[in-house]
């Protein structure tokens, strides 16, 4: 690690506008990814802004029906609470399919939907990564690609995003709460929040320098069935080849989105009228455009018998 | 407050660090970074002094205050500061669980997280649990049941262990709990999915099962 200040945020704002106004800052709160990457030089802030004092760690009802569930929430403590197991499986499951038991005790709900890729050349400080190192080239291209992604790619970078719990909030039509550098709220649907590599890949989410997530919100309950099916190479304690969130009602309707395919947890709402048909209709328009590598091209038919097993489970 | 400035920052650096309103830590003059903690500085970032920082916590009941490297993990502090050496180094990347430990009774992987972020936490170690003369009965069961062979991932396991049968005394599910809304069980599939933080590279994993199985059953 490179040496860094470290300072613990008394409230939002401050911690916001602490971050804005200090080149090379940026917030800790659990810690597993960023601690992680700063070990490999990936990340080098040159300055720490602890948020974990902040009081951002309840869930409560809203007004509509839904769930504010606080940015300091830990995802063994979201996975758990009642009222998401009663009403949002799908985000439960999502949540207990991820990483370790150890991990989801740490690791909060915002920073989770900012962990970073898991891409092998984005880990390889030697190889060169227009993530990592702007500009630098992508070295996963033409190189071994088999957990990269297959839709939403650029000429500048095919990485995944590794979040399970993104996926589920996703399909839920989650949305972000931030507060701005100058104090000002935003709320960002979670289907705007990540953003595709294009030709800017170490630009990941649309949040603003400074900008601190405090919250996602769900809408109120729309029942169904709600099923995560994760594809991946161990039993436990592995990133997803490819996982699909979904919620499924008696007449065939449904919300899917999928996980280990892009940049960002997909969803094609368009293709969602196609489930009643079945899983390869639904498959062909939410893969619409893919472009796999000789690798990876195996994703495309597990995508698609991946969601007949969800359909089908769904039904049973 | 921001008490003190390490005497090698530029005067601009000086007022960055100012305006950064330092509220928590201590800022004090960097003395003895280790060569492992400077050894790796890039372009760029190797004007940057180190940085230090107060922190005091408890460590197996015991009070510590520690004056540290910003930079010092949980793991590095136990280890190489309060000289605990039961506490272990795999990976050092979250991935392995030989640095279990438990923070305010719950279990997290001590090397990814910053010792200075434990202000005021309780920490118990693989010592606090038991000792040779009065071990800790999930210390007894791994003994009984042979389950470890070289030995080194052991006390991750064993914190791991025992925090895994309050979490499913809290109830708290798991990827293999087959009714979300249910209670979970304590059987061998839901240890076995609780346990795959922690790996063990000598392969006891059933022999760690029956030991957690026997201290779960006589709980039950």
């Amino acid at each position: 690690m490179t040496p860094f200040t470290y300072e613990r945020a008394g409230s939002p704002a401050e911690a916001a506008a602490a971050a804005a106004r200090t080149p090379g800052a940026r917030f800790i709160a659990g810690g597993t990814n960023l601690l992680d990457l700063m070990k490999l030089q990936i990340e080098t802030p040159a300055h720490l802004i602890d948020v974990n004092g902040l009081a951002l760690d309840t869930i409560e009802a809203t007004k509509d029906g839904g769930l504010r569930i606080g940015a300091l929430v830990r995802n063994t403590a979201l996975a758990a609470d009642r009222r998401v197991r009663r009403d949002y499986a799908l985000l439960s499951r999502a949540l207990l399919a991820g990483a370790s038991g150890q991990l989801r005790n740490k690791a909060t709900t915002a920073g989770n939907l900012l962990q970073r890729t898991r891409c092998p050349y984005f880990y390889d400080t030697v190889q060169p990564c227009n993530k990592r190192r702007p500009g630098s080239g992508c070295a996963a291209i033409g190189g071994v690609s088999r957990q990269l992604a297959i839709i939403g790619t650029s000429e500048a970078c095919i990485a995944t995003h590794p979040s399970d719990m993104a996926v589920a909030l996703r399909a839920l039509d989650a949305s972000v709460e931030t507060v701005q550098a100058d104090g000002a709220p935003r709320r960002i649907p979670l289907a705007e929040f990540h953003r595709l590599p294009g030709d800017t890949p170490h630009i990941e989410t649309v949040l603003e320098p400074g900008e601190l997530i405090t919250a996602v919100r769900l809408p109120k309950p729309v029942g169904g069935r709600h099923i995560y099916r994760k594809v991946r190479d161990r039993a436990s304690y592995a990133f997803a080849l490819v996982s699909i969130g979904a919620i499924l009602h008696e007449d065939g309707s449904g919300q899917v989105a999928l996980g280990g395919v892009a940049h960002k947890p997909w969803r094609v709402e368009a293709a969602e009228a196609e489930l009643p048909r079945g899983a390869k209709a639904a498959a062909e328009q939410i893969l619409a455009g893919a472009r796999p590598s000789r690798d990876n091209a195996f994703k495309i038919t597990l995508v698609e018998r991946t969601l007949a097993a969800v359909l089908a489970e769904a039904r049973g | 407050m921001q008490k003190l400035v390490p005497s090698s920052l530029s005067r601009r650096d000086l007022l960055a660090a100012s305006t950064a309103s330092l509220t928590g830590a201590v800022l004090a003059q960097a003395e003895d970074a280790s060569p492992e903690e400077t050894a790796h500085a890039d372009a760029g970032t190797a004007m940057r002094p180190p940085i230090r920082a107060q922190v005091s916590f408890t460590v197996n009941d015991r009070p510590r205050e520690l004056d540290l490297d910003t930079r010092t993990t949980l793991l590095d502090a136990l280890r190489e500061h309060l000289h605990l050496t039961g506490t272990k180094k795999g990976c050092d990347h979250g991935q392995c669980g030989a640095c279990t430990v438990l923070v305010g009774g719950v279990r997290i992987n001590s090397c990814l997280t910053l010792a200075v972020m434990h202000q005021g936490d309780a920490i118990i170690t693989i010592e606090g649990l038991g000792t040779p003369e009065n071990m800790h009965r999930m210390q007894t069961a791994f003994v009984k049941h042979d389950g470890y062979q070289c030995g080194y991932c052991t006390p991750g396991q064993i914190c791991s262990a025992v925090a895994v049968i309050g979490e499913i005394e809290a109830g708290i599910p798991s990827h293999v709990t087959p009714d979300l809304t249910g209670t979970p069980e304590l059987v061998a599939e839901e240890i076995r999915e609780r346990m795959s933080g922690n790996i063990c590279r000598c392969g006891a994993y059933s022999n760690i099962v029956d030991a957690i199985t026997e201290v779960a059953g006589s709980r039950a």
